[in-house]
């Protein structure tokens, strides 16, 4: 029997998304079920003042006052109320929730209710925040030596922006009330964070309360936590109305009120010698978290590891802090904090290169780390360290050199970035979540019971592949269990690369027992002879992972995969519009389960990472997105589509399920560092993304009319 | 989530007759044909009118034809209908230009080239070229039909000479006598508003018109002069400056479009030698 | 109001300007047609309106009477159509299939020799985030290679 592993088997879900078949959440009704709508703050900062709302009957309102649990979303801190009670900290804050039968009832409802405010000072800075949500401080030997070292010091500020997650599918549950009970259907990443913060917020034991994850248009991390607070208000309105309530977001709420990615500043003092070597990193990260912790710290923590890019150097300092602004939480986006700190130690590698006269490629080559070297916090890496290899194998495909001499000097440029990506969560994360995975045998062959979700990227298909292969028996064979609180056990959430390599290896244990216990049996045979059986696994941590949050020294993950991406753009001399005229991306991820859909995660994360870096704005007035329609958040259409190489190196990890580690979030680590070292190639000295036309223009000397390029 | 649709009433006339009668009675009516911009508005909340005429299914609105030296376009005629015509590529290119570059397919199948002139938005894809072109708009009333060359129609933003018991009904473009130039600067290459767009025809007279720069389309008559003239395109550049007057927005700056209209103007100076 | 739908004949009694996008998915309940944005954006709402790719979500029912509505559940009817299917599995089109239903229809309306300029015009108003748009391509390319569509 041919095994499945490294065959782009057909996926699970494939058919059902193409007939129209699958069912979202919006496609979902239930009988007697209520729509609901949210009433949110329109100040960034203030204490209510005066609430008046007359409404028909036949409406429900709901206040805090009508949370029989604590009023916040569990998370990781209870800082953040499920609704506001009397202090606002951002704009859309939720205030008050509204039901009814007919959901054309529910239009304009904010102009029927009175809020009043008094307004408060608002704070959208930063680094002029007095709240930090979270500190972290990274130390690798001495960095006075390290500079003393030095023949040369480099500094310099780097900027990122807000960014939307953009699922084309909006945030959208349906709460449907129990006796004593709550189920919650949403379309959601993480199932038992949402039964977390209704378990909290309801009041209620764990075994009443439900969530059920419905096929999901997207998520890229914006559905990791949010759902929790949309949940949580379903459940609110349910409770009271005693009727299934129904809420999803249309476009312009899902921009203005749900989290963005984390921007950024970040700030580089790097000591180098003459030929190239770095001898001292000192890094500055800063991240506007928003008005909430939400995951800031988490956030925080993967962009600090991630801070000194794949190098090696003895002597590191890297200082991280959280802040919080009035402006909406922000909270997981694909690459978590990674894509952040790395566009800033990529921008700055090339400055350095710059200064140094030496050629990017050979920078990298000289302080790319190596198997055996160790990382900022210490970890000496395995020899799956493949920087190099990606480097090269990049460099080779794109033809990098030989483009960038010729392409000097004219209005198209060419340029690299090198980055990792640890999989999994950070540190000890793993070992506190304690995911498990169920494997169930039946009649034909196997089900899989995990509360990992499939959200486009192939879970379904990844795990049956992983299960066939060990137990032995056809793909074909493989069941997967709707994601439903009420019979999978908690694997974790499906977020940090980790539902391949971390739960993948938890079915591939489990299997492996299921096989043992079959013996020479089929599964059918086994079936008909005993009935059924259940195997569970929990995370063991592989042997020797130390880490310490204390110090946050040590192994900070159990594997990182490798990427190298190299943009070849063009600049319009007339309109400084940029566009991508090649992408090349390759990338090292231990084992590709399924190598299509591996290439489909490098290609979508790649896109989002050009997007990133040169057309997606957010643009914040007052504390607000002005631009939360989808004709004003730019991403890319088929048209402006960047033609892509991709290339995939497999170097297993010994603990990853075949060998394989995580490629979900690191695609989008590379692409905007490359775009704008392809852009400094073209004489544009970018600090800061998005690089949108206008700011290329203020770039150049806006003062000249005739056709510019430096 | 729509505008309550409950509260919206619709007329169906049959002909264009039976339209322009109902107009006549109750000129409060706001025409719709393809919707791509009504049901925008409806879904954040911005419409007003809660009274619509349907244009749609008017055939006596589309038509593409020409006679002797005027090329005429139904008002309900599709962006795709005029880029698939092949009357419309021969002798107006740069109108086909446009219409390529209006959002998607799905918004060419349906928007409609009188649609775009009535909503009369700063930045109408067809705009600058129906006044480079200097087209007339053919106006029909219960009491008989006018033309208004396409210079006169707009008195201000979002206003035209339009009366609200007139429809447009036709476009009329004479014959062009020169080289056709036109561009669009959106914030992608599809579903696109546009930051700024220039459109221009070169031959015995020069007009330029750019659109996004101004309350309405602009037709830069003083640029146009210093370059038939035989000006340079600095001085060229330097009156365009004076036409225009681009404001900043959630999409661009102002002195980006502004800079970038100096720079449309001289690529299509230089590349119409 | 009667309207012909994947074939059937339908009568639905709603409001004129009801946005055909609500009469497919809550008077007829064809769920496949999604909403990505409700202001003609994103093309999650295509649907083929007597064989022509429109945005349901800013087309007023009435804009359908009397004519040939397709929607995802009515693609199979057509060579092509079940192609497209087909290729948007086998070839990773479709990720997370949110935008899948509204791209096989953009694509539906393409021919045999479709350049890939043309494929990609024809898409140009479906947006999609999973998958950066190339495993489309290559599905749009290998349906229309292997239908013969003509």
């Amino acid at each position: 029997m041919a095994p499945s592993v490294g065959k782009n088997v057909r996926r699970k879900d494939g058919d059902a998304k193409v007939t129209g078949a699958a069912k979202y959440i919006d496609d979902l009704t239930f009988p007697g079920m209520l729509y609901g709508a949210t009433i949110r703050s329109t100040v960034p900062r203030a204490r209510i003042s005066k609430r008046e709302v007359s409404l028909p009957e036949d409406f429900i309102v709901a206040d805090h006052l009508d949370i029989p649990g604590a009023n916040y979303v569990a998370l990781i801190e209870p800082d953040q109320p499920c609704l506001a009670s009397d202090q606002i900290r951002h704009v859309a804050e939720p205030i008050l929730l509204v039901a009814h039968a007919d959901k054309h009832a529910l239009i304009d409802i904010d102009k029927r209710v009175t809020i009043e405010y008094d307004r408060q000072e608002p704070n959208y800075d930063p680094e002029k925040s007095d709240r930090s949500f979270k500190n972290i401080n990274i130390d690798k030997g001495d960095l006075k030596r390290g500079f003393k070292d030095a023949d040369l010091i480099v500094e310099g500020e780097y900027r990122t922006a807000h960014q939307e997650q953009l699922y084309i599918e909006t945030n959208g549950v349906i709460a449907v009330p129990g006796y004593g009970a709550i189920t919650v259907y949403g379309s959601l990443q993480c199932p038992y964070y949402v039964h977390k913060a209704l378990v909290e917020l309801m009041d209620l034991p764990p075994e009443r309360v439900r969530v059920v994850q419905t096929e999901t248009g997207g998520g890229f991390g914006g559905k990791e936590e949010y759902p929790s607070m949309l949940a949580c208000h379903a459940a609110i309105l349910a409770r009271k109305s005693g009727k299934p309530v129904k809420m999803i977001y249309d476009r312009v709420e899902d921009l203005l009120a749900t989290t963005k990615r984390h921007p950024s500043i970040v700030r580089h003092r790097t000591g180098l010698k003459k030929d190239g070597r770095v001898t001292a990193m000192d890094v500055e990260v800063i991240l506007d978290g928003g008005a909430y912790a939400t995951l800031s710290a988490v956030v925080l923590s993967r962009g600090v590891i991630h801070a000194s890019g794949p190098y090696r150097c003895d002597h590191v300092r890297i200082r991280g802090r959280a802040m919080m602004t009035h402006t909406p939480p922000n909270g997981a986006f694909r690459g978590f904090g990674a894509p952040q700190t790395q566009f800033a130690i990529e921008a700055h590698m090339d400055r350095i290169a710059e200064q140094l006269k030496i050629d990017p490629v050979k920078l990298r080559e000289i302080n790319a780390l190596r198997p055996g070297d160790t990382t900022a916090t210490g970890q000496k890496l395995g020899k799956d360290a493949s920087a190099l290899p990606v480097l090269r194998e990049a460099v080779k495909r794109s033809q990098f050199n030989k483009k960038r001499k010729k392409l000097a000097g004219t209005n198209r440029g060419i340029g690299l970035s090198l980055f990792f990506h640890g999989s999994g969560f950070t540190g000890g994360g793993e070992v506190k979540l304690a995911s498990k995975a169920s494997l169930e045998l039946t009649g034909r062959g196997a089900r899989i019971l995990v509360a990992s979700t499939e959200i486009g990227q192939g879970t379904r298909t990844m795990h049956a592949q992983i299960v066939a292969d060990a137990l032995g028996i056809p793909y074909d064979a493989i069941d997967v269990h709707e994601a439903d609180t009420a019979f999978v056990p908690d694997s974790g959430p499906t977020v940090a690369s980790r539902t391949c390599m971390i739960v993948g290896k938890l079915l591939e244990r489990c299997a492996s027992d299921m096989k043992r216990q079959l013996g020479k049996l089929t599964p059918a045979q086994y079936f008909k002879k005993h009935g059924a059986f259940t195997v569970t696994k929990q995370y063991e941590p592989p042997p020797g992972l130390q880490w310490s949050d204390e110090t946050y020294a040590g192994d900070a993950y159990g594997s990182y995969a490798w990427g190298c991406n190299v943009v070849e753009l063009e600049v319009d001399p007339i309109t400084f519009e940029v566009t991508p005229i090649n992408v090349t991306a390759v990338a090292e991820i231990g084992k590709a389960i399924h190598p299509m859909m591996a290439i489909g995660q490098i290609e979508g994360g790649t896109a989002q990472g050009i997007g990133y870096a040169l057309t997606e704005e957010v643009v914040m007035k007052d504390g607000r997105m002005a631009n939360a329609q989808l004709t004003n958040y730019i991403i890319p259409t088929a048209l402006d589509a960047a033609p892509m190489d991709v290339g995939i190196l497999e170097s297993p990890y010994e603990h990853g399920p075949f060998g394989a580690k995580g490629v979900g979030e690191m695609p989008i680590d590379g692409p905007a560092p490359a775009v704008i070292n392809a852009l400094r190639h073209c004489g544009f000295d970018v600090r800061s993304i998005p690089a949108t036309p206008e700011r290329l223009l203020a770039l150049t000397d806006s003062r000249k009319t005739k056709v510019v390029r430096r | 989530m729509p505008a309550n649709i409950s509260a919206l009433s619709l007329e169906r006339p049959r002909s264009l007759k039976a339209a322009l009668a109902t107009l006549a009675d109750d000129p409060k009516l706001t025409p719709i044909a393809g919707c791509t911009d009504i049901y925008v508005a409806m879904q954040f909340g911005t419409l007003a009118e809660q009274r619509f005429i349907d244009l749609w299914d008017l055939k006596e609105l589309r038509g593409i034809s020409v006679t002797g030296d005027v090329l005429r376009i139904g008002a309900l005629n599709t962006y795709t209908e005029i880029i698939n015509s092949k009357i419309v590529r021969k002798q107006v290119p740069m109108l086909v230009a446009a219409s390529r570059e209006v959002g998607g397919a799905q918004i060419q199948n349906r928007g409609t080239l009188g649609g775009n002139i009535a909503n009369a938005s700063p930045a109408g894809d067809t705009l600058p070229v129906l006044a480079a072109a200097d087209a007339r708009i053919v106006l029909s009333s219960h009491s008989g039909s006018r033309t208004v060359p396409f210079d006169a129609f707009y008195t201000g933003y979002r206003k035209s000479v339009r009366n609200s018991d007139e429809l447009i009904t036709a476009i009329e473009i004479p014959r062009i006598n020169g080289l056709q130039w036109w561009r669009k600067v959106g914030t992608r290459r599809a579903q696109a508003i546009s930051k700024i767009m220039i459109a221009a025809v070169r031959g015995k007279q020069v007009r330029i018109a750019f659109g996004s720069v101004a309350p309405t389309v602009i037709l830069a008559k003083r640029t146009a002069d210093v370059l038939a003239g035989g000006g340079s395109i600095a001085e060229a550049q330097a009156a365009l400056l004076k036409e225009i007057s681009p404001i900043d927005d959630v999409r661009s700056t102002g002195e980006y479009r502004a800079t970038v209209a100096t720079n449309l103007l001289a690529q299509f100076w230089n590349e119409t030698k | 109001m009667r309207l012909t739908i994947n074939g059937k004949k339908r009568t639905v009694n709603v409001h004129p300007m009801k946005r055909l996008l609500d009469v497919l998915r809550e008077d007829c309940d064809l769920t496949g047609t999604k909403e990505g944005c409700g202001e003609g954006e994103c093309g999650a709402c295509t649907v083929l309106i007597d064989g022509v790719a429109v945005d349901s979500c800013i087309t007023p029912v009435a804009h359908a009477a009397g004519r040939r509505v397709v929607t995802i559940e009515g693609a199979k009817a057509t060579k092509l159509g079940k192609a497209l299917q087909n290729a948007f599995v086998v070839h990773g089109g479709a990720q997370c299939g949110i935008c899948t239903p509204g791209m096989i229809l953009a694509a539906a309306p393409l021919k045999r020799g479709a350049t890939e300029l043309e494929i990609k015009t024809a898409l140009a108003g479906n947006l999609c985030r999973c998958t950066g748009y190339p495993a489309i391509f290559r599905s749009v390319k290998s349906a229309l290679r292997k239908s013969g569509a003509r």
